[in-house]
């Protein structure tokens, strides 16, 4: 129950829509469904609805066509033979330079990126964002502030300094050089969040332990943890989409036999060699987002939160 | 000051205890010991972020700044030489055109976005039925990554076979709309796609704005009889001032950084109509070996977002710690 209304108050007030029904007098207002206002409304929102549909229906078609078809008719007519080769050689054989195993390589590549840089992220910004909140100490506002005006920092300026860190610890190219980095870009919005969220719990919880002798790390992981569910979901989704999503991190820490699924999609469409063939590269497209989309769609309002209480700050 | 010098004992511990340095030299070094090792372990499980914060965020910065007066090639070499790096920047027709590119998205990313945010965000307002299903269609490109983006309008956008073409067989024979293949227009192709991306989670944000607002505001200015349309304009957008601002400034930096979907859409293409400034600096740093001027250009970038983020955060924090 604490949990819920504190993650109200971080979405901004994005599920209060049921609040301001409840208040004045009940009962339904009369009022006509089709009426100039509603026409109006209803049909502004379905062109907007349509120019945000159409992409991705676009994308399906193409991809479930033969060639021959998509250079007879237009992108937008629905498939007159469905074919589901494209979305096979896309997976299992389309070309990047020499290689042709397809996306599948990119796509396990990601995973393998995905899973430790989800969880070392999330465990280092988690614990961080507990101390600042429950166990502050001289200073640590002062890094939390420059974490803060970090996150504004262009990537670009960054990057090649940490090159040449992680070159200096021999590990530039390789899947851990790549976690470290994901975490350290997570960090500034992650901590942000856990920051908010300890400091929302009431802080009687945290005083009450105390008293009966609990240390840092006990009262972490036997009290905070446990109440603290909701908000490592909201950080996993923002961490998987982000870090699913990323292609400036994936060229330049990574060597091309390790690509993420961003990069290597993006080689086989743009590259210039051979026939276009536009049905798999729409069928890889949708291949590299169906992962987001997957976590978009399943986790609903709590992606909402999560971007809310990313862009929301303070 | 006098009662101190005349009542020893506990009046005198419980004023040290106020102000512990001066009172008593002894007690504050027996402290300061203390003082270092209390909250040890909060300091142990913070060396990550103090590092972060200070060796990448911090240092990492200040180094790129400093090398960008220095004329490293291949690899980054201090010997200096000034504003050569920025001389030679501003004199290549590249990078010009890359801010003018950032210049013309930027600004029209920014007007577009929160327009048509704010319109979606006050349509979802009017107690409307399916909004869960409208915001999860405005959102999901928002999950989307921007190589995905960008490749998908490049398909819609080509004019062998995308919009053109279709407009072209429904009888407007001579019907031009080839943003990707025409360097005058090339970045509003990219703008077309960015917001499709972008502008769902503009909505969001002012969505949320607009139920934080009193519904008695709403109540009131009904009572007065003021359309609809004013009370937007005149009540609520002034009262919404602070999301704005905030979705400005997330906006405006995320403006700044583009750079995969330019990648995807047109590779900075054709030639270098659509080039933009982060594109230059990943170019000259790891393809061109000119570290130099990547240094320089990602030093340019840092200021835009400077421009761009330190008066708002003088304005939103600065003035909450005093007030």
């Amino acid at each position: 129950m604490a949990n819920s209304s504190t993650l109200n108050t971080t979405a901004a007030g994005i599920d209060a829509v049921s609040d301001r029904v409840g208040s004045g007098p009940s009962g339904r207002k009369p009022r006509k469904v089709i009426s100039q206002r509603n026409i109006i409304l209803y049909g502004l929102l379905g062109v907007a609805a349509l120019y945000y549909l159409v992409p991705l229906y676009v994308m399906i078609v193409t991809s479930l066509k033969g060639m021959p078809e998509i250079r007879m008719g237009n992108i937008f007519s629905p498939p007159l033979e469905i074919t589901f080769e494209p979305w096979a050689k896309a997976w299992a054989s389309a070309c990047t330079g020499l290689n042709c195993d397809g996306l599948s390589r990119g796509f396990w590549n990601s995973v393998r990126i995905l899973v430790p840089s989800v969880v070392v992220s999330i465990a280092v910004a988690s614990v961080s964002g507990y101390a600042l909140a429950n166990w502050r100490f001289k200073g640590s506002d002062v890094f939390f502030s420059i974490l803060i005006v970090g996150a504004f920092i262009p990537y670009q300026v960054m990057i090649y300094p940490i090159v040449i860190l992680l070159r200096e610890l021999g590990i530039y190219g390789t899947l851990t050089g790549l976690v470290i980095v994901h975490t350290i870009f997570g960090m500034p919005i992650l901590t942000l969040l856990f920051r908010n969220y300890f400091t929302s719990l009431p802080e009687e919880l945290f005083k009450a332990a105390r008293i009966d002798g609990a240390g840092f790390w006990q009262i972490f992981l036997r009290i905070m943890l446990p109440m603290s569910l909701p908000i490592f979901v909201v950080a996993m989704i923002l961490q998987v989409t982000g870090i699913w999503n990323d292609f400036l991190f994936g060229v330049v820490f990574t060597r091309p036999d390790s690509y993420p699924m961003t990069v290597q999609l993006n080689n086989i469409v743009n590259s210039v060699q051979g026939v276009k063939e536009y049905n798999v590269n729409m069928a890889a497209t949708l291949l590299t987002g169906a992962v987001p989309l997957i976590v978009y769609f399943v986790s609903g309002r709590l992606f909402v939160r999560g971007i809310a209480a990313g862009a929301v700050k303070g | 000051m006098s009662t101190r010098a005349e009542a020893p004992g506990p009046t005198h511990a419980s004023q040290t205890h106020a102000s512990p340095a001066k009172a008593n030299p002894a007690r504050s070094v027996a402290r300061r010991p203390n003082q270092l090792f209390r909250n040890l372990n909060s300091k142990i499980a913070s060396i990550p972020m103090i590092l972060v914060a200070v060796c990448v965020f911090l240092g990492g910065t200040l180094w790129t700044v400093v090398y960008s007066f220095t004329n490293s090639k291949l690899l980054p070499r201090f010997s200096f030489v000034g504003l050569d790096q920025y001389y030679r920047l501003w004199d290549a027709p590249r990078w010009v055109i890359s801010i003018q590119n950032l210049a013309i998205y930027g600004i029209l990313s920014l007007i577009f976005s929160l327009a048509i945010g704010f319109l979606l965000a006050a349509l979802m307002d009017q107690k409307i039925r399916f909004e869960n299903t409208f915001r999860t269609i405005f959102l999901y490109p928002f999950a989307l990554s921007f190589i995905v983006t960008g490749l998908v309008w490049q398909w819609i956008l080509n004019p062998e076979y995308g919009v053109q073409s279709i407009v072209r067989s429904l009888g407007w024979a001579d019907f031009t709309f080839d943003p990707l293949y025409d360097p005058s227009i090339v970045i509003y192709g990219v703008l077309i796609a960015g917001l499709w991306q972008g502008t769902g989670l503009v909505m969001c944000l002012m969505l949320a704005g607009l139920r934080g607002i009193d519904e008695d505001i709403w109540k009131a200015s009904r009572v007065d009889g003021i359309p609809m349309w004013r009370t937007y304009l005149f009540i609520v957008i002034p009262m919404m001032r602070p999301v704005f601002i905030t979705t400005l400034v997330i906006i405006a930096s995320g403006i700044v950084k583009v750079y995969d979907l330019v990648v995807a859409q047109t590779s900075g293409g054709p030639g270098i109509a659509s080039e933009v400034p982060a594109k230059y600096v990943y170019d000259y740093m790891f393809q061109a070996q000119n570290l130099g001027q990547g240094f320089a250009a990602s030093t340019m970038m840092l200021l835009t977002v400077a421009i761009i983020v330190v008066p708002w955060a003088y304005l939103e924090f600065g003035g909450k710690k005093r007030g």
